[in-house]
Formats: C-alpha cells, sequence, structure tokens
C-alpha cells in the first residue's frame, strides 16, 4: 500500500539551454493521490511526459512501479492510465469501439474486453451510449469515457493532465466523485490542475511547481498553514489607499496590492472587519486562506500566457 | 475497479505490436467501404473506358499488346502508388495532428516505431484494394491475359508498403496539409508520368529514362505488367529488391523522424 510507485531523482530536461525541468526529486506512494500545480510552462506536462517515458530526460533517474525509465517505459505503460489534458478518443468510433480498439493496444483479448467495458460503462454511466458514436455525447461524457478509456488495462497509477479543464460545474462534481472512488479502491492518482479547489479536494498531497523547479509540497491544508495567514480580507473601492494609509495600516496584516483593490492576510481579523464597518461604500470580502493564495504567492501574480 | 490487476497483458512479441494500429484503420475503412468502393472501382472503371477505348483506338498497339492491356496494368501499378502515398500522407497527417489519435495510441505500451509500422502496413493493404478493383475491371473488360495476373497483386502490396513509406518520410517533416502539395507535385505525379504506366519509358528521352530507372515506380510496372498481360517477367528479383530497398530504408528513416517529431 505504501510501496513507492514513482520516484524521480534530481530530474532536468534542457531544451536548447533552457531548463524546463530543472533538478526535481519527489515519491509517490502507493494509494495517494498526489497533485502537480502550476502555472502554464511551469513545466508540468513535460516532467509528466518524462514520467511515462515519452521525452528522454537530459539527466536524473525515473523509477515508476519498479520499472527505469525511459528504458523500461513500454512494459511500465501496460501498467498505467493515462487521460490527456485535450481528449483524443477515436472520432469515427462508438463509445464501446473506442474502449475495445484501445484495450487491444494493451494487447487486451477481445472477451476479456467485452466484460471489462461493461463495468467500465457503469462506473462512467455511459451504459446508455454504449453505441453511440462520439458526435452525440457531451463535453463531460467524453472526459468520462477519456477516463474509463485509461481504466481499461486495470492500471495501478493513474495520470491525469487537467482531468476537468472546460467542464461545466455538475460534470467537475461527477468526474471527482469517480476519482475518489478510484482512491478509495486504491489506485494511485497523479494530477495535474489550474483548479486549486480541485487540488484541495482530491490531493492527499501536492507540489506546486514554477520555472521547471518544486518550490514546496506538502498537504494543501499544510502548505495553507505554512505561507498564509488564517484569514484573507479583499477590499476594494473608492479612495481606498487613503483609507489603507489612515486606518488599516495600523492593523498587524500582510497587504498585497491586486489590480485596483488591497488583499489583507492576517491571523486576527476582527480589528480590520471593525474597521471596514466605517465604510458601507467599499465591497469587502472576508474568507478563509486556501491554496490559491498559497500558489499566488510562491509562483506571483504575472500573467503566462505563453 | 482499481484492484489487484487480475488479468495482466498478454505480452505481445514486438514484432506483431503494429498490427492493433492496422486493425484500427481497418475498422475505420469497414465503416467507409461503400463509398470508399464506388471510388476504388468508378475511377479506374472511367480511365479505362475512357483512355483505354478512345486513345487506345488512336495508338492501337503499344509494346506488342493493345493498349487497353498495356493501359491496366500500368493503372494497377500507379493506383496501388496513388492509394498508399495519400493514406500515408493525408490520412496519416490528421491521425497524427489533428486527431491526435497517434498521441493517444503512444502513450500505451506501443512505441512510435509500432504506430508507423502499423500505419504502413494499412496503407499498403489499402493500396491492394484499389490495384485489386482494377484487376477486377479489367479482367471484366478482358484486358488481363493469364491467371499469372493473381501474382500481380502481392506486387501491388510490396509497391504499395514502399510508397507509403516514402509518403510517411513526408508526413513526418510536414507542418501542415499543404506541405503534401510539394511531395505529390514533385515526386508522385512525375512517377506517375514517366514510369511507363501511360506509354513506355523508351518513348522518353536518354536522360528521363536513367530517371525513370531508379525510380520506383517503374520496377513495380516491370514486374506486374507481364504477370497480368500474360508475360513472363525478367529480373524479377531485382525489381522487388529495389521496392523493398525504397520501403526499408525510407520506414527507418520515417520512424527515426517521427520519434524525434512525437518523443522529444
Amino acid at each position: 500500500m505504501s510501496a513507492s510507485v514513482i520516484r524521480t531523482r534530481a530530474l532536468t530536461k534542457v531544451y536548447a539551454g533552457d531548463p524546463v525541468v530543472d533538478g526535481v526529486s519527489v515519491e509517490v506512494r502507493g494509494g495517494e493521490c498526489w497533485g502537480l500545480l502550476g502555472p502554464n510552462g511551469a513545466g508540468k506536462t513535460t516532467f509528466l511526459r518524462m514520467l511515462i517515458g515519452r521525452v528522454p530526460p537530459t539527466s536524473g533517474d525515473i523509477e515508476v512501479l519498479g520499472h527505469a525509465v525511459p528504458d523500461q517505459a513500454s512494459p511500465m505503460r501496460g501498467l498505467i492510465g493515462v487521460v490527456p489534458q485535450l481528449d483524443n478518443l477515436d472520432p469515427d468510433f462508438t463509445v464501446t469501439e473506442n474502449l475495445v480498439t484501445y484495450g487491444a493496444y494493451f494487447g487486451l483479448g477481445r472477451n476479456d474486453l467485452l466484460r471489462r467495458v461493461q463495468e467500465l460503462l457503469e462506473f462512467a454511466e455511459l451504459g446508455h451510449k454504449a453505441e453511440a458514436y462520439l458526435s452525440t455525447l457531451s463535453g463531460g461524457m467524453l472526459r468520462r469515457l477519456s477516463l474509463i478509456r485509461a481504466l481499461v488495462n486495470r492500471p495501478r497509477l493513474l495520470i491525469l493532465d487537467e482531468p476537468t479543464t472546460g467542464l461545466d460545474p455538475q460534470a467537475r462534481q461527477l468526474i471527482w466523485q469517480r476519482l475518489r472512488r478510484l482512491k478509495r479502491e486504491g489506485m494511485t492518482l497523479v494530477l495535474t490542475t489550474h483548479y486549486m479547489e480541485e487540488a484541495e479536494r482530491l490531493c492527499d498531497r501536492v507540489t506546486i511547481m514554477d520555472h521547471g523547479r518544486f518550490l514546496d509540497a506538502g498537504a494543501p491544508r499544510d502548505l495553507v498553514q505554512k505561507h498564509i495567514e488564517r484569514h484573507v480580507v479583499e477590499v476594494n473601492g473608492e479612495d481606498l489607499q487613503r483609507w489603507h494609509d489612515t486606518v488599516a495600516a495600523r492593523v498587524d496584516a500582510r497587504t498585497e496590492r491586486v489590480g485596483d483593490g488591497l488583499h489583507y492576510y492576517l491571523d486576527d481579523e476582527l480589528p480590520l472587519l471593525d474597521a471596514l464597518k466605517d465604510r458601507s461604500d467599499f465591497s469587502f470580502l472576508h474568507r478563509p486562506a486556501n491554496l490559491e493564495d498559497v500558489f499566488l504567492r510562491l509562483t506571483g501574480r504575472d500573467l503566462r500566457d505563453g | 475497479m482499481a484492484e489487484a490487476p487480475v488479468d495482466s497483458p498478454r505480452t505481445v512479441s514486438r514484432a506483431w505490436r503494429w498490427v492493433p494500429v492496422w486493425r484500427r484503420n481497418l475498422l475505420v475503412w469497414t465503416k467507409l467501404a461503400v463509398p470508399s468502393l464506388i471510388g476504388h472501382f468508378g475511377e479506374p472503371l472511367l480511365y479505362l473506358l475512357a483512355l483505354g477505348y478512345g486513345l487506345g483506338a488512336l495508338v492501337g498497339r503499344v509494346a506488342d499488346m493493345p493498349y487497353l492491356f498495356f493501359l491496366a496494368s500500368g493503372i494497377f501499378c500507379s493506383s496501388a502508388m496513388m492509394t498508399s502515398s495519400f493514406e500515408a500522407t493525408y490520412s496519416a497527417y490528421s491521425r497524427m495532428a489533428v486527431q491526435k489519435t497517434w498521441e493517444a495510441i503512444i502513450s500505451t505500451p506501443l512505441s512510435v516505431t509500432d504506430v508507423v509500422i502499423g500505419e504502413v502496413m494499412w496503407a499498403a493493404t489499402k493500396s491492394i484494394f484499389s490495384a485489386g478493383a482494377i484487376l477486377l475491371v479489367a479482367w471484366a473488360l478482358g484486358a488481363v491475359g493469364a491467371w499469372s495476373a493473381i501474382l500481380a497483386v502481392p506486387v501491388a502490396l510490396l509497391a504499395g508498403f514502399c510508397f507509403a513509406a516514402m509518403a510517411m518520410v513526408i508526413t513526418a517533416v510536414a507542418r501542415s496539409y499543404d506541405f503534401f502539395l510539394y511531395y505529390t507535385t514533385l515526386v508522385v505525379t512525375p512517377m506517375l508520368l514517366i514510369c511507363g504506366v501511360f506509354f513506355p519509358v523508351s518513348q522518353m528521352p536518354a536522360a528521363v529514362q536513367s530517371l525513370a530507372a531508379v525510380l520506383p515506380l517503374s520496377h513495380a510496372v516491370a514486374v506486374a505488367r507481364p504477370l497480368i498481360v500474360g508475360d513472363v517477367p525478367v529480373d524479377v528479383a531485382l525489381h522487388l529488391g529495389v521496392l523493398a530497398l525504397y520501403g526499408t530504408a525510407a520506414l527507418a528513416l520515417a520512424c527515426r523522424l517521427l520519434k524525434k517529431r512525437l518523443d522529444a
């Protein structure tokens, strides 16, 4: 249960002199859900591609399920499932044909596969779509099909690259429920995401990555405690700076300017909330600190459009 | 759902791992087989009728045979070339760059090499569908001279393999569909015109003849034509060897280039 499923040591990938992944080490244990968080271009996808043996590392070691990668990547990939960021299902096939065809790539026999497909369709609530062509499926159904396609070989490790990007809240909830069920049943999960809420809900442990490096790692709650005060108050309004200089600056808080507004991070929120009572012209939001605050603190607020 | 992997996947011998890729493409093809077959039969029928009878009436006998015989056995080879070239460029490129089908496949135990071999084998297979259709049409029109014509089918398969592998090299370096026009215009169409499909190579200036002699389509024609019209082909090993050499060299290059393109 707690054996090491993934182990990387000083893993580095350099493209044209640019270290996209820069000396990262991690261990993921059996049954764990590990989240890799980072802005666009942080190196997450390159890291995952190295993990599954698709990109040879410039230096460093990778071991997945006891297989040295990339040397033994092919047999290793027989033991894992990969859910890609963008669905790459077969548009010419029905739901069942997609699953059976994919299973054949693992060398699975047809009779085994047909039984397995029944289980998987039930698991993903796609039983009624077994013979449907993909053009009749919603975005959520396509994502669920991508998920169960990755389970066709009964993997021990499931790797998901942004599993719920672009889904509506209902579809996302259903994916989360299914991932939690897999985890309860002992599956090891590795996921990348931009949604901090997703990471907080699903992951036992997250690592925050930027510029190719792992910045920090830990349980989401521990990371929040370590890096951020307990409360966050986001304030917006006319004349905010003057109010801050004359009133709020005396409150014991870390302050950050975000756009036109100010964010106050504090352990004792009462003095600031008291001060805000006099300013009904301001709009403010008082909330507990969360993983997004940690993420922004560690990776900065600059836009990453690259 | 996630409990221990009871039936661990069968270990498939490396040499045959491309088969599921080939089967995937076959399954897609069977869904579109009717329009595809109409194309395979319809087009050569029109060519043979229009050129064979129309042009044939003007030119009479060519290379000691009725023009329809000459043309049918030539088109048999060129259609193998056209079909596999198209499949390994436009269709394969769609699966690689647009549908990302290959990306899905190489997340499984299969490698880029398995995918490339599966695609080339599939394109070669498809070329015997179209060449076979021409053989049937030619036979119905009385333009097949002997049962040895059956032996031309494996020649079409080898030619299809050769042209598919060559086309796959182009796919490996293509950045858009437009790129394939270069290959079609600079390689495929010249072969179609100077390798003895529509008229004997001996009609051409010496320089063109020497060029034609090193192009693979000439070698496919040199074996397939006598088999279809009922003559005994000569230098069979040489001609088939040239096709096999072009094919395996191109396949090795395509695998290398595509591995670099997809796995880096």
